[in-house]
């Protein structure tokens, strides 16, 4: 199941909010964590900390990210370990509201620090393109675009694409440009098929960059953050499911996508159970 | 009220509003487009192209949307390119 060696560094962004960068973030964080790869979710929302609410462990936080960079406490003592999944680890964003909290140097000795025992680094990246993202981007082996089918949300993913694009270290270096993919969040077929909202084709078409996975609009996201579990470990709900394809996926298995057509109305639900009867 | 005027009424209200689907796709395609053409150029080239238009027009009077400034990077070089289409009979 686990054949990773060197430590692979991915950003969740999307520069509108209100998407689900945060949502994603946990749950791409269970995902590799519970195939057995040893993960760290890091909150790069400096003010703003609101991982440690979706990943249940709020009240565990003691020392945070920027305590760690002001030599204040060290890694071990920041990190909490996930009350779910042994290989999962926290690393809570400070609530100062000190802006220059965060230095580049500071985040790279955390990456590297990091680097020497984790497989995976998630990081979660603030909305907008202020330090916090720049910061939470520049280091990134893969970038997950996080897109609702909305304008404001398609264009600012466009936006950070082209900051992707130029404004990391990979770019800077002239290296092998980052892996994008487009996770494509609070999806509707009903009302795409009504024509009231883009469709997967539109956004695909729009951003133009490998499509990893499509989360349906689904009532288990608010249920999942209200409990404090990650939506993805909800295994019964719709987006669950869509998180977990979304994660085989990144690790390079052939999935089929789902979710992404309108479910039938019952009568065409009795038709398919008929149909595999049948077969 | 008439009949027809009624009936127009209840049609109207059993209509679908308007798709809008394909407005949101049509907006985003141009307006991304025109911002993908600005993404590699310096953010001072609209500034440059604001003063630029305002030393011109002082001496002749030219519409505001008829200068284009343009950067091209080339290999080891870049090339400001600036374009003015000067009104008739000058």
């Amino acid at each position: 199941m686990k054949e990773q060696t060197v430590t692979k560094i991915i950003v969740i962004t999307s520069g509108k909010g209100g998407v689900g960068k945060t949502t994603t973030s946990a749950s791409f964080a269970v995902g590799l964590a519970s195939r057995g790869f040893k993960t760290a979710v890091i909150d790069f929302d400096i003010g703003l900390r609101n991982l440690d609410l979706i990943m249940g462990c709020e009240r565990r936080v003691v020392y945070d990210f920027v305590n760690v960079i002001r030599g204040e406490a060290n890694l071990n003592q920041a990190l909490i370990r996930d009350k779910h999944i042994k290989d999962l680890f926290i690393l809570p964003a400070s609530q100062t509201r000190d802006k220059d909290a965060l230095t580049l140097e500071g985040v790279s000795t955390v990456l590297d620090e990091l680097s020497k025992t984790f497989d995976y680094i998630v990081c979660d990246s603030p909305a907008g393109i202020e330090r916090g993202a720049q910061l939470a981007m520049y280091f990134a082996d893969s970038a997950i675009v996080v897109t609702n089918p909305e304008v404001s949300s398609v264009r600012d993913s466009d936006r950070m694409l082209g900051l992707l694009s130029s404004k990391t270290r990979r770019a800077e270096e002239g290296r092998e440009p980052l892996t994008e993919h487009l996770l494509l969040t609070r999806y509707s077929p009903k009302r795409v098929a009504r024509g009231d909202m883009l469709s997967l084709s539109d956004v695909n078409e729009i951003l133009a960059i490998p499509l990893l996975g499509v989360i349906p609009e689904s009532q288990a996201v608010l249920r999942a953050s209200n409990s404090g579990d990650p939506v993805i470990l909800d295994k019964e709900s719709d987006a669950g499911q869509a998180y977990m394809d979304a994660v085989g996926r990144f690790l390079g298995e052939n999935i089929p996508h789902r979710f992404i057509e309108e479910k039938g109305n019952w009568l065409k639900r009795l038709l398919n159970f008929k149909e595999k009867e049948t077969v | 009220m008439s009949i027809a005027n009624k009936i127009t009424r209840i049609l109207d209200y059993l209509k679908r509003p308007e798709k809008t689907s394909h407005f949101a796709k049509e907006r985003l395609q141009i307006i991304i487009a025109h911002e993908r053409g600005m993404r590699d150029k310096p953010d001072y080239l609209t500034a440059l192209q604001r003063d630029l238009v305002d030393v011109i027009a002082k001496y002749v009077a030219i519409d505001k949307e008829a200068v284009k400034v343009d950067l091209e990077r080339k290999e080891g070089f870049s090339v400001l390119e600036l374009n003015v289409t000067l009104p008739d009979g000058l």
